[in-house]
Parts: structure tokens; C-alpha cells; sequence
């Protein structure tokens, strides 16, 4: 396999307008669209115009004046970068002349750079170097003597990627995507003429600055500036392999590229559509965690969680669940286990847990973390539209003209989403966020919320109505689009309620805290402002009322008639690689895959004749029923793939001691985690790098995960399960997650002509792909809803019982943060820290002033649930009365304040809101002492016998 | 009996304020004006008589009685009727030095909005029309015609639309920019508030350098005072902070948007995606000042003026080594050595004059030889020059050509924004290559033939056969750019006065050809002519017509 870079046309295609034109470059005719770069037009042709400070991931520049070309009947020499084709233009590329033109500027360039290539890192790897030979320079001429900016110290700080100064040739492309691709605009030129330099925001070093190591820079440099340590460290690669990241729900596509069994770097990868070419700080650099000693890589088991783990071989391990399954369903019944489908494996895995369980266990006792996150979504949208599911592509954000962001911080948790939706937004469209925090979104470098809604939280169904009472009160409606697709006797019942005074936004400022006025504005901007998108996050759904306002949010894009086009729609920005898929996947103790429920009859036969096993008709249980009947001492198995419930669930106090009930816990994950520590059973699981399958991401697209080196644990995850699926006698001989996937589409209308070789020729497909889309599905509803009718639903507000009082006075929300992903099994285990390296309680300066707490000071946070101490981080992010923090550190176990109170529909934890009281404090609390003994005590691994 | 004195700077820096207050301590009702232009009669004193006003220049603040009674041994005589003065056409300069410049009454009184009152009973096609019809090009330098650029604008369909005058001055030897700022601010309002008119603008920039402190005091007040009389159209000053290449229009349109002040690429044209991304004129101070009359008195009066395709008056700034520096308004056509001996009488040093730089600091150099050019765009691109902003700077004969050279890359060096390489590495390159030559030369009093060659550095030629046999030594690895890198060791460079020369040569066409902007495209201006026309300086031959005198 030979390493090829992707084609670099130079300059982005022009932004369609329907013309073309034809023009003649070195005798070849070519048509393409107006608007076009000549370079581009010349390497489209197949040509190669010598370029430095082009690249077409950034728009034209015009600096390096290596792609000066020839135009009949123009002076001089226009830079085919800048100059845009013409009808009837005719171009050379190639002329002595222009050889002339182009050896002069290169030899300027060396007399100004290093003389250092057989040691330089970008050897073999370099633009500067390509473009020395492709121009033919022999010669420099310049003395040695002269001034030069070479010898200046290399900035170091960022773990990931060196920046050395003396080997730039100041094309600023670095500086442009930071701006343009990243939207941060951390990088600036400092200084004039010759002593130009990259600095990372006021001369700090690149740790330092606002930089968000997204990697477009390092990506756009054409020199060895800006190098990935790996690739100082390994060589440049030798091959490269396209896969999906497994951090969050975007979706990017990556080239794992390798030298060897090494991976090198994984670079974003051009045709990507989720991501176009961009990354963030995880999927770019915090692979590390897969190589990472704490990686347990044999099965374990022990008779008690108090005692030491043993290491067993693959066959031990795998008889030994079995046998424990078998032996706790002979003698608590065949519901008395269940399991726990990962979000951040494959589909074909999860596919295969849900299966082991319906048909191997028996019952319908399976849950996916989507639980703790988008339940809601899937019981809302399908309620509403008929799908569980976002209704667009990615793509869409850039056809929006107002952009309604609610509970979703895209900035942090979805970088390369909002990436593009910060450039749209600096093109001109409106923007609005509802969230407590002043989240980067409401102001930063170039972007500027037009209005910010920091609501109170838990008040999201308040707030939504009280728009809604806006846009029907004041005939902003769309009635042509409601009669059209809609039930219109729902929307009248809607239409109705929404209008009561008690719903306007005047009425509801004392719940919300935010002005009426502004709200209104708000309501008529999405309403008037042509085309509206709404994206949302956890916000919306770890609420007690998270289903109802999903269906509000519903109803407010129906009522605006934005469903159905490019552009709108309502867009839940999903939290894990492939929560979608594993919702997809039939994850969910009541549906099949395909959301297909398990009581209908006809779907269930479909599985029963497929599978040869006759299949229980009544919904299992959900991941706090489970832990409910555990403690009830009716649930004793657990079979837990990919996820760590003890730290992500609410109330860590209940899970433990559900956990602690049961007799046998199976846990197959990469590290021993929280959840672990109460497990019998280790099986070491494989990373995203080391198998084969796909994810599906938050526009229902579902990407190929490549595998690039052989598991180091000995398995993937899907050959895993289907040993223990085999030791229990069920006789699978899936040779290749293809014929997995082949059985989904078997099995499942939606993703009918999902195939391996369909996803390799169409490098990604978004469901509904079958005979009635052929192509996939970039956006949903376009002809009706799913459902038939779009359904209106009422949706009153009801305050939390979460409720503030003298002993806990202020609320508690929780979020995530760049650099970390959720529990931080993963990003904790990379260089990720320098950014992040513990949770901290963000806290108004006022409330923190009141208490006597400095910014850095350690506070208890205290609830009714629990305790735990951490940091203060002093600031007016949050509002007054409003506390928040991240959970991505288990020292600090932010989900030992959290309570159990959850939606009502779906069981979602109402992680968003937490009543709390916030003290000064001296250090961790005794529970948190007593938990680091207790994980310590429980990742105890015994010697080997045969090692004795 | 009102006295005259002017508040220009370059007055000011010659005792005018205290000439001025010398007369207000004597009881006399003082007016301040703007410069009449010729710097070496002020500061000037113009005393209102029944024969019209009556110079005296230069005065100093004891010399109050001496002009009151007419006895000054500087009397000028009527001001109008100076040579210097009266031969002059001054359609953009008329009330500059005449009327006290914030005064609107005087402005009114003096012609002033006849042409904005013209142009708002005419279409905005007819006032672009117009505008065509005179024959107008933009007196920054480019020479382009500005009623096509204002056509364009006027033809773009925009909610917003600007008008930006370029009034960051930087040329050495210019000042004109200046001297109507500060001595007619109503003037360049006008001619702005009738380009808004005809582009259909609602807001205008006026960026002015730093460096004109009372540009920018002058043109506040001016604002102020004039805002009824132009809205809905409305002004406002910003002040450039240091940089020369912001005179570039483009990089002039970031500095006000608040960027680096970095050129940009065309296209686009700022006609069409100028400031914050809308259409925008931008003209120079003198376009714009031009138009009033243009207006008020008909395109034809204008255009009746001029030479060739230079239609209309260019206001001559003559400066350096020169007897009579000042500002002098002509029409096209007059020439290089008309200018430079009959109207600045030579050079100020009493030597013979042995260079001329017009243009500023990127224009050529030319000889005497040259003095028979008309100053007119065509004529001296010909010529392997440019009028630019019409700044003529005189050396005597005790120049040194080659360190005039070295000066040009110098100031590039120090004004490149960094944007592209040639200018950007170029210049620093151009420095070092004529340091090394002016190493290299024998000296200039000497001019010995013989010794202009180092025979060392004759021998450090390189030899591609070795060097491609020793970079093969290297396995190959690093391809071109080690090869080209390997040859750059020391001892490989020729250093020899033909080597630099030609390396030189080559520099200036890599950077006249392959430059962004004119910053770095016209570095070479200068220092082609200087290599062209005074080849002895820099260690070869003097040209055979100097040589036989």
C-alpha cells in the first residue's frame, strides 16, 4: 500500500450560481462554474500549478506568488489563485517566463529557511520542498550572511504539536484556517516585511493562547512549522486507512495514517461529509488512550468484588459468564438478567448485544446509555414527526438564516459542528441561544448571539411555550404549511393553550428569569427570519419534562412551517460516536431495531423466524429499573458492554448498590472503570482502531469504521459477544461485521439497502436507505411527516421537584468541556489534561463572594442526594443562583449530587437540574476518601499463578 | 485692515504663530489661512489693501511695524501676481492660502457647493458622467480613470455603499494631500458628499496618517461644522497609525475595518467587495477635491486643460534639493525640466542638478537628460517612471546613486506589510545585495575600472558539476529543496560586482513581476533607474553621453 496525500485543488469550488464558463488553459478546454479559481480550474484539468500559500481548504490569499500565470490580453502576471476564470479566458501555466518568475521567488523563499531537510521532520512530507523542484530552482544566490529568522526557539507547549518559527514561510495559511476553517482566530501575524511571525493570540506560546488544538493549522502548513510530535517522533507515514472517530456524534471521518503498525496521525479527512475536512482536540490528537498501559488486555473474573481480580484465559473467562447467566436464570427466573448496549461501539456490535439478550437471554432487558441522554429525543420526535431522529444533514446549517441553539454548548461538545455553524453564522445568519450559561456561542471572535435567553434551569417547556404564545398570539404562523402537513385540529387545541395569557412571555418571566421583551424578540426573529434551525442538547432532555420539550420544540418548527427542506428543521446534536446507531439497533428494552415495538406481532414473528427462538412480547427493563430490582433482589446478571453506568448515571449511591445486589456483573470495556469495580467479570474490549464496522452519527449517517492494526486485547468487541453468545448455545458464525450488517438490513425496513459495499462506493449513507430512498436520506419529511400528519402536542409546564429552598439554594447544572469526552475514560488517559485536568464548580462572583470562596479555592457541593468537593472556578458564565459543573473526572463524581428524579416519559435523568448548597471546604470529603480506597482496593490484580 | 497669516503645518514649523500673534498683540484683526504653497516666502504676511492683499515673506514676529508701514524689505507685491503663484492654474488649490479654511461663509462666498448643488440636481448617472467627461484619474499614483471606478460602484447592487478617501500621504517630498486638508477642508467634503451622490453612499471614511495632526484636527472641525449641509451623508476621520502600506487602498480598507493593515488580493475591487464588503470608492485626497470644480464649472473646463490622456491640472510638489519648494498646480503636459529649473530655480545647494525623483519613494530616478519629458502618465511610463502622487524630489550632484538604491529597498523593507515574498524577502535581499556592491565598487572618487572585480570571490563561482556530486553524497534525500539549500553555503556565493549586479537585476524583476501590490511592484522603480542612468555608482561604466562630456 503507497501513502498519497489528498488532491489540494488549491482554492475552494466557487459557491454555485447556476452559470459556467469555458476557457482554454495550456490548449485544454474546460467548462466549470463561474466564480472559479483559474488554479483550480488548471488542476482540475489534471494540471499543476506551483502554489505555497494555496490550499483549498481556506479561501485564495494571493501571498506565496508562486501561481503566476500568463492571461492573452492582460498585463503582467495575475496569481491564479485570485483570478477567476472568464468566458473565452486563455491561460498558460507553463512559459519560460513564468519558470523565471517562479525560480525568483522560491530562491527568496530558501535564502530564508533551514538548510536542514534530510534531518527535518516534513521530509518526503513537505510543500516547500515539492514546490522547490516542481518551479526547478538549482541555484540560491543570496549570501549566507544575510538577515534571516531562522534560530528562533520552537514553541513546545502544545502536547500534541510543535510550532517552530524558523521553518516558516509566513503563508499565514495556518493563520487562515484558525479563521476561517476553526472560526477561533487564535493565530495572527505579528510584526511587518521580513519580520512577520505566527503568533498564537498576544505572542503566548500555543498552550497558552485561545488556541482549541483543533489541528487545522498543523493540518494547513506546508512546511515542518507546524508538525505533529508523532510524526517528528515515528517518520512520516507510510499508508493510510479512512475510519470514523469514535468520540462524539458528528462523525468525523479521519485517515488513519500509519507507518507501519504505528499510527502516526489521524488527519480529517477532505471528503468526509460530516465533517469536511475538519477535526477538534479528541478525534485529531487523544487516540493515545488506546495504547495506554492501564488498557487491560486478558479477561479477568473473581468471586466477590472485594477480592483481587484473576486473569484467566479467553475461554475461562467467556465459560465462566456463560455459566453464571445460565446458573442465576435457573434460579431467579429468566428476566432476572439483562444487559447494557455501548454507544461507542459499533452497530453491528450493539446489534449483536440486544440479539445475545432478546434471544439468548430470553427478554427484553436491554438499555443503552441513550437513556441518560436522548431518550427523550426518540419518544418526542417520534411523536411529533414519526421519526427518532434529527431531520437534516450537517450540511443544512449553511442554508439557515436564524439559528436557535437550545441546551447544547456545540463549541465543547460538537467542535466540528460548530465549526461550520460559526461560519454560517459569520456569513450572516441570526442566532439565537437558550441556555443558563453564556456559553462561547453567545459572544465570541466574530460571532455574536442576537439574543440570549439565560433561563432558569428546568423552565425549557416555559420558555418554549411562551414563544410559541409569541408566534400564535401575533400571526406568525405558518397556516399554509400547517394545513398542508399537519393535523389542524391538534394545532387548534395547541394553538389555543399556547394563548393564554398565563403562557405569555410576561407571565412566565418570574419562572424564567428572562425578560419578556427579549423573549418576544426571539419568537418573531425564528418565526420571520426565513430559514430556522433549531439544535439542541442535553438541555433539553436530562429534564424531568425533557420529552415535552422536545414535542414543544416540535411544535414551535411545525407552527413556522420549518421542517422539510434544506436549511431547518430540528436537530438533536447526539452525544456519543453512535448513540443513534444504538438506538437504531434496537438498544432500547421496548423496540426492535427500527424502533419497531416488541409487542407488534408481525415484527416479532420477522426476528422469531430469523433467529429460530420464539421472542417475549413485553418491554424488558430500563437501566434504573434494572438497579431498582436489583436492590429488590429480583435482578441478579448484568452483562454491561462499553459503558460506564457507575459514573454516568444519576445518584451514584443508587447505582452502587444495585450493582453491589447483583451476582454477577460481566463489564467489557478498555479500563477498568467505576462501574468495574463492582464487576466479576473483566472482557477486555478492542478499540475503534482495531475492528471493522459502522457508526451512525446525529445526521443518521452511517460512516465505516476501518480496522487499521490487530486488537490487542486478541478480539474485537463483536467476536467477543459472539463467543459468549455461542457459549451459551446459540450458534452464531458471523466471520465479518459485512454479514452483520447484512442481517440489520434483513431485519430492518430503514436500513434495507444499508450493505458494506453500497458504504464503500458511497463512503457513507444516511438512513432511510432502502427502496423507497436508494441514496439515503440527507433530510427528513421533505414530501410529509413519517408519521402522516405532523402532531401538535400540548405541552404544559410542570415544575421540577427538584426544588431550591434555604438548605440548597442555588441549582446545579452539568455539562462537558472540550478537551474531555463524558466520563473521560478515554481523553484523562491523554495529554487531553494539560487543558482539563479536574472538574471545577463554576460559580457567580456574587454567590461566590457571599460564601467567602476565591477562585481556585476547594468547595463542598452538597444535595439530597450526596457530597463531593472540588475547585471553584469564579465567573459570570453562570448566572446568579445557578452553579455548574463538568463529570468527566471520577475523583470528583459529579453524579453523587445528581438525584433520581427523571422525564416522565423515558425515564432521562434530570442531570440539568440539581438543587445544591456550595461551602467552603478543606478538601475532598470523606465519601470521596473512602470511594478512592475502595476503587483502589477493587482494581487489586492477582500475580499469575503460573508466574509463581 | 485684516492680516493673513497662514496656520499651515510647514508655516507653523516656520514661526507663523508667532508672526501671527505678533499682529493680534498689535491690535490687528488676524485671519488664519492655509498655505499659498511657496515655503520659501513664509512665513507670509498678506496685509488687505485697496490694491488688493500684499505680501511680505519671509516675516518674523519683530517685523510687525516694518509691514504695517509697507517697508519690509520682503515685500512681495499683490500675492496673485507673484510668478510663482500667477502662473499657476489652480482649479483644485483656488481658495487654499486665500480663505481662513473652517470659515463656511468664506467657503460659500468663494464658490463653495456650487458643485455639490450642481451634482444633486443632476442624476447620479449624469454626476458620473460628468465626472467621465473630465477626464479625471486618480491622483494617487494609478492613474485610472475615476469615473469608471465610480461607474462601477454605482452599477453594483448593494444596501451599502462607501466612500473612502485615501488621505494616508506618505510619499517623501508630498504634501499636498496636507496642504488642502488643512487649507481647504470644505473642499475635499464637497467633492466626497458629490462622489456619495453619485454612487448612492450613505457613509464615508476620510483615513488620514497620523503624522498630520492638523490634517486630522482641521477635517473634525470641518465635519462638524459641514454635516447639515451634506446629510443624509455623514463623514468621519480615521487616523492611520504608522504604516505606509496602508496607503494602498486595500490594506487602507482593513486598517479602518480594524485588521492589520495587510493588502488584500484582487480581485475583488474594492468597487465592487471594498470596505466591510460592500462597494466602495476609494479616490485619493486630490480626486476627490477635484470634483467640486468639475461640477461647478463643467467637465469641459477641466478637461480643456491637460496633455494627451492627462487631462486637467496635477498639483506639482517639488521638494528636496530645491531653491522654490512648494505646491504648484499646472495643467498636464508642462515638463520635467520646466518644473525643476524655471519654476524651483534649481537646486537649492547651488550645484547642478544631477537627479530627480518624481513620484515619491518608488519613483524613478531621471537625469537631466530626461528633463524634456511632459509630465503626463503615458509619457513617463514610457520612460520607465511614474508620475505617482506628482512629488518631484531634487538631488545635486553630490548624490550617491547607489546608496539612492539601496535607500529604495530599504524603505520598502521597512514598509512591506509581509503579505507576499517578494517584498517581503526581497527588499531585506535588495539591502544586502547593494550593500555588497557598494563593498564591491571602487570608490566613487576613484572610479578605478580595474579594481571593480574581486578576483576571491571570481573564483567562488559556482560549479554545478560539484555540487551535484556532492549533494549525491547525501543519498538524494531532500530533493530539490536540500540541493538548492546545499548550495547556499558561503563560500558558494559570488560575490563579484557582475554576479550582485545581475542577481540585482533579477531581484528587481521578481519583485516588479511577481509583487502583490505596488509597494514591492515598484521598489524597482528607483532602483532600475538608478542602475540604468547611473551606472558609475555602482562600480561599472558611466553611459557613453556622460562619459564623452
Amino acid at each position: 500500500m503507497t501513502f498519497t496525500r489528498e488532491t489540494d485543488h488549491g482554492t475552494p469550488a466557487a459557491i454555485a450560481t447556476g452559470k459556467s464558463v469555458t476557457l482554454t488553459i495550456d490548449g485544454q478546454a474546460i467548462t466549470l462554474p463561474e466564480g472559479t479559481s483559474i488554479m483550480r480550474a488548471a488542476s482540475l484539468l489534471g494540471g499543476s500549478i506551483p502554489k505555497l500559500c494555496a490550499t483549498d481548504s481556506v479561501e485564495s490569499f494571493g501571498s506565496c506568488r508562486l501561481c503566476l500565470v500568463e492571461v492573452e490580453g492582460r498585463n503582467g502576471y495575475p496569481a491564479s489563485c485570485t483570478t477567476p476564470v472568464a468566458e473565452g479566458m486563455v491561460v498558460r501555466t507553463q512559459t519560460d517566463r513564468l519558470k523565471q518568475l517562479r525560480r525568483g521567488v522560491m530562491e527568496l523563499y530558501i535564502s530564508d529557511h533551514p538548510l536542514d531537510c534530510l534531518t527535518c521532520g516534513a521530509n518526503g512530507d513537505c510543500e516547500l520542498q515539492d514546490q522547490a523542484g516542481a518551479v526547478g530552482l538549482r541555484d540560491v544566490r543570496y549570501g549566507y550572511d544575510g538577515a534571516t529568522n531562522m534560530g528562533q526557539a520552537k514553541d513546545q507547549s502544545n502536547p500534541y504539536f510543535d510550532f517552530d518559527p524558523s521553518k516558516c514561510i509566513v503563508c499565514s495559511r495556518c493563520v487562515r484556517a484558525c479563521d476561517e476553517v476553526q472560526g477561533t482566530f487564535a493565530l495572527t501575524i505579528e510584526g511587518m516585511g521580513f519580520d512577520s511571525k505566527v503568533s498564537a493570540s498576544q505572542g503566548e506560546g500555543f498552550l497558552g493562547s485561545e488556541c482549541v488544538s483543533c489541528g487545522a493549522c498543523v493540518q494547513a502548513c506546508p512546511t515542518a512549522s507546524l508538525i505533529e510530535k508523532k510524526v517528528v517522533e515515528v517518520g512520516t507515514p507510510d499508508r493510510a486507512v479512512v475510519t470514523t472517530c469514535a468520540y462524539c456524534g458528528v462523525g468525523c471521518t479521519f485517515r488513519a495514517e500509519m507507518r507501519g503498525e504505528e499510527l502516526v496521525r489521524m488527519v480529517p479527512w477532505k471528503d468526509g461529509k460530516a465533517n469536511r475536512g475538519h477535526s477538534c482536540v479528541k478525534g485529531r490528537f487523544a487516540w493515545g488512550y488506546a495504547q495506554h498501559q492501564d488498557r487491560i488486555l486478558n479477561p479477568m473474573i473473581r468471586a466477590s468484588i472485594d477480592e483481587p481480580w484473576r486473569e484467566v484465559s479467553w475461554d475461562e473467562a467467556i465459560a465462566h459468564t456463560a455459566s453464571e447467566f445460565r446458573r442465576i436464570q435457573a434460579k431467579y427466573g429468566t428476566r432476572s438478567i439483562g444487559g447494557i448496549t455501548s454507544s461507542r461501539c459499533t452497530n453491528e456490535e450493539t446489534f449483536l448485544v440486544q440479539k445475545l439478550i432478546r434471544q439468548g437471554f430470553g427478554n427484553n432487558n436491554v438499555d443503552t446509555c441513550a437513556r441518560v441522554c436522548h431518550s427523550p429525543t426518540g419518544y418526542g420526535l417520534s411523536q411529533t414527526f414519526g421519526t427518532s431522529a434529527g431531520t437534516q444533514d450537517f450540511d443544512s446549517v449553511m442554508q439557515s438564516d436564524v439559528i436557535l441553539v437550545i441546551g447544547a454548548n456545540p463549541t465543547d461538545g460538537h467542535p466540528v459542528f460548530a465549526s461550520r455553524m460559526k461560519r454560517r453564522l459569520r456569513q450572516g445568519a441570526r442566532l439565537i441561544v437558550m441556555d443558563p450559561r453564556r456559553t462561547d456561542l453567545v459572544k465570541s471572535p466574530h460571532i455574536e448571539a442576537d439574543h440570549h435567553l439565560p433561563l432558569r434551569p428546568g423552565t425549557n417547556v416555559a420558555m418554549l411555550t411562551a414563544m410559541a404564545h409569541v408566534i400564535v398570539t401575533e400571526k406568525l404562523y405558518d397556516e399554509a404549511f400547517i394545513r398542508e402537513r399537519c393535523d389542524w385540529d391538534e394545532f387548534a387545541d395547541w394553538a389555543e393553550f399556547v394563548s393564554q395569557p398565563a403562557r405569555s412571555p410576561e407571565a412566565i418571566e418570574p419562572l424564567t428569569g428572562v425578560k419578556a421583551d427579549e423573549v418576544r424578540a426571539a419568537a418573531r426573529l425564528y418565526a420571520t427570519g426565513g430559514n430556522g434551525a433549531i439544535y439542541y442538547g442535553l438541555g433539553v432532555t436530562e429534564h424531568s419534562q425533557g420529552s415535552s420539550t422536545v414535542m414543544a420544540i416540535a411544535n414551535l418548527a411545525m407552527a413556522t412551517g420549518n421542517v422539510g427542506r434544506e436549511g431547518v428543521g430540528v436537530n438533536p446534536l447526539r452525544g456519543q460516536n453512535n448513540v443513534q446507531g444504538a438506538c437504531d439497533m434496537g438498544s432500547f428494552p421496548h423496540e426492535f431495531s427500527g424502533y419497531r415495538h416488541v409487542s407488534d406481532t408481525a415484527t416479532r414473528q420477522l426476528f422469531e423466524r430469523t433467529w429460530g427462538v420464539s421472542l417475549d412480547a413485553e418491554p424488558g427493563l430500563r437501566i434504573p429499573n434494572m438497579l431498582d430490582a436489583a436492590t429488590d433482589g429480583t435482578f441478579k446478571g448484568l452483562f454491561v458492554q462499553g459503558e460506564d453506568i457507575l459514573q454516568s448515571d444519576p445518584n451514584t449511591h443508587h447505582v452502587a448498590a444495585g450493582l453491589a445486589a447483583m451476582e454477577c456483573v460481566v463489564v467489557q470495556d478498555l479500563f477498568l472503570n467505576e462501574t468495574a469495580n463492582y464487576a466479576h467479570v473483566f472482557l477486555p474490549g478492542s478499540t475503534f482502531l482495531e475492528k471493522d464496522g459502522t457508526f451512525t452519527n446525529a445526521e443518521r449517517r452511517i460512516q465505516r469504521v476501518r480496522k487499521v492494526m490487530a486488537p490487542l486485547n486478541g478480539y474485537a468487541d463483536w467476536e467477543i459477544v459472539q463467543l459468549v453468545a455461542n457459549a451459551m448455545g446459540l450458534r452464531w458464525t458471523y466471520d465479518h461485521p459485512a454479514q452483520i450488517m447484512d442481517e440489520i438490513a434483513a431485519l430492518t425496513p430503514t436500513f434495507a439497502g444499508v450493505h458494506y459495499d453500497r458504504l464503500e462506493a458511497e463512503g457513507s449513507l444516511q438512513w432511510p436507505a432502502n427502496d423507497a430512498a436508494p441514496d439515503g436520506t440527507p433530510t427528513m419529511h421533505i414530501d410529509g411527516f413519517v408519521r402522516g400528519k405532523g402532531k401538535f402536542v400540548v405541552t404544559d409546564y410542570v415544575p421540577t421537584d427538584e426544588k431550591t429552598g434555604p438548605r440548597f439554594p442555588l441549582l446545579l447544572t452539568t455539562g462537558r468541556i472540550l478537551s474531555h469526552y463524558n466520563v473521560g475514560a478515554q481523553t484523562r488517559r491523554t495529554a487531553n489534561t494539560a487543558w482539563h485536568p479536574e472538574d471545577r464548580l463554576e460559580i457567580h462572583p456574587s454567590d461566590a463572594e457571599n460564601r467567602g470562596i476565591k477562585e481556585g479555592d476547594w468547595v463542598a457541593l452538597k444535595s439530597r442526594a450526596g457530597e463531593t468537593t472540588l475547585r471553584a472556578q469564579v465567573t459570570e458564565r453562570v448566572a446568579p443562583g445557578v452553579v455548574y459543573t463538568t463529570f468527566h473526572h471520577p475523583e470528583t463524581q459529579a453524579n453523587v449530587i445528581t438525584t433520581d428524579y427523571s422525564d416522565w416519559a423515558t425515564n432521562c435523568p434530570e442531570y440539568k437540574v440539581t438543587a445544591v448548597q456550595v461551602m467552603p471546604s478543606n478538601g475532598p470529603s470523606d465519601w470521596q476518601l473512602d470511594y478512592a480506597d475502595q476503587a483502589r482496593m477493587s482494581r487489586r490484580i492477582a500475580p499469575l499463578e503460573a508466574a509463581e | 485692515m485684516k492680516i493673513y497669516v497662514s496656520r499651515d503645518m510647514a508655516s507653523v514649523a516656520l514661526g507663523a504663530d508667532a508672526v501671527a500673534q505678533a499682529f493680534a498683540d498689535a491690535g490687528r484683526e488676524v485671519i488664519r489661512t492655509g498655505s499659498r504653497g511657496l515655503f520659501s516666502i513664509e512665513p507670509l504676511v498678506e496685509v488687505e489693501t485697496a490694491q488688493g492683499r500684499i505680501g511680505y515673506g519671509p516675516v518674523g514676529p519683530g517685523d510687525v511695524a516694518a509691514v504695517l508701514d509697507g517697508s519690509h524689505a520682503n515685500r512681495l507685491g499683490p500675492v496673485d501676481q507673484h510668478p510663482f503663484f500667477a502662473g499657476q492654474q489652480r482649479f483644485t488649490f483656488a481658495r487654499c492660502g486665500v480663505i481662513d479654511p473652517v470659515s463656511l461663509t468664506e467657503y460659500a462666498a468663494q464658490d463653495g457647493w456650487k458643485g455639490l448643488e450642481a451634482a444633486r440636481a443632476m442624476t447620479p448617472q449624469a454626476v458620473v458622467d460628468a465626472v467621465k467627461a473630465s477626464g479625471l484619474r486618480g491622483r494617487g499614483g494609478a492613474g485610472f480613470p475615476t469615473g469608471i471606478k465610480w461607474q462601477t460602484v454605482l452599477d453594483a447592487p448593494a444596501g451599502d455603499k462607501y466612500i473612502v478617501c485615501n488621505a494616508d500621504e506618505g510619499d517623501s517630498g508630498t504634501f499636498a494631500d496636507r496642504m488642502l486638508m488643512e487649507g481647504d477642508p470644505y473642499c475635499l467634503i464637497e467633492g466626497m458628499a458629490i462622489a456619495a451622490h453619485a454612487v448612492g453612499a450613505r457613509h464615508g471614511y476620510i483615513y488620514i496618517r497620523s503624522e498630520y495632526p492638523f490634517a486630522i484636527a482641521t477635517m473634525r472641525l470641518a465635519i462638524d461644522h459641514a454635516a447639515h449641509l451634506i446629510a443624509p451623508f455623514t463623514l468621519e476621520v480615521r487616523e492611520g497609525a504608522g504604516a505606509y502600506v496602508c496607503g494602498e487602498e486595500t490594506a487602507l480598507l482593513d486598517s479602518i475595518e480594524g485588521k492589520r493593515g495587510q493588502v488584500r488580493a484582487k480581485p475583488p475591487l474594492p468597487a465592487l467587495k471594498g470596505l466591510f464588503g460592500q462597494p466602495t470608492v476609494i479616490n485619493n485626497v486630490l480626486s476627490l477635491a477635484a470634483v467640486p470644480f468639475i461640477l461647478a464649472e463643467g467637465a469641459e473646463a477641466y478637461a480643456a486643460v491637460g496633455f494627451g490622456r492627462s487631462r486637467g491640472t496635477m498639483p506639482v510638489q517639488l521638494a528636496g534639493n530645491v531653491r522654490h519648494g512648494g505646491l504648484y498646480e499646472i495643467g498636464f503636459g508642462i515638463t520635467l525640466g520646466e518644473l525643476v529649473n524655471d519654476v524651483g530655480g534649481g537646486t537649492a545647494s547651488g550645484r547642478p542638478v544631477r537627479a530627480v525623483q518624481v513620484g515619491g519613494p518608488l519613483g524613478a530616478y531621471f537625469p537631466p537628460s530626461m528633463f524634456h519629458l511632459p509630465f503626463d502618465y503615458e509619457a513617463f511610463a514610457a520612460a520607465g517612471g511614474l508620475i505617482g502622487h506628482a512629488g518631484i524630489t531634487v538631488f545635486d550632484d553630490s548624490v550617491d546613486m547607489a546608496h539612492m538604491a539601496r535607500f529604495a529597498m530599504e524603505f520598502c523593507a521597512a514598509e512591506s506589510c509581509g503579505k507576499c515574498t517578494p517584498c517581503r524577502i526581497g527588499s531585506t535581499r535588495g539591502v544586502e545585495i547593494v550593500d555588497r556592491i557598494m563593498a564591491a565598487r571602487p570608490s566613487i572618487s576613484r572610479r578605478h575600472p580595474d579594481e571593480s572585480q574581486d578576483p576571491e570571490s571570481r573564483n567562488a563561482r559556482l560549479d554545478d558539476a560539484a555540487l551535484d556530486a556532492d549533494f549525491r553524497q547525501h543519498d538524494g534525500k531532500g530533493g530539490y529543496l536540500g540541493k538548492a539549500l546545499y548550495s547556499r553555503a558561503p563560500s558558494r556565493i559570488d560575490t563579484s560586482l557582475d554576479a550582485q549586479t545581475t542577481l540585482l537585476r533579477d531581484l528587481c524583476d521578481t519583485m516588479k513581476y511577481g509583487s502583490l501590490c505596488a509597494l514591492g511592484g515598484f521598489t524597482p522603480y528607483p532602483v532600475l533607474s538608478a542602475l540604468d542612468y547611473f551606472p558609475e555608482d555602482f562600480g561599472a561604466p558611466a553611459p557613453l553621453k556622460e562619459a564623452a562630456e
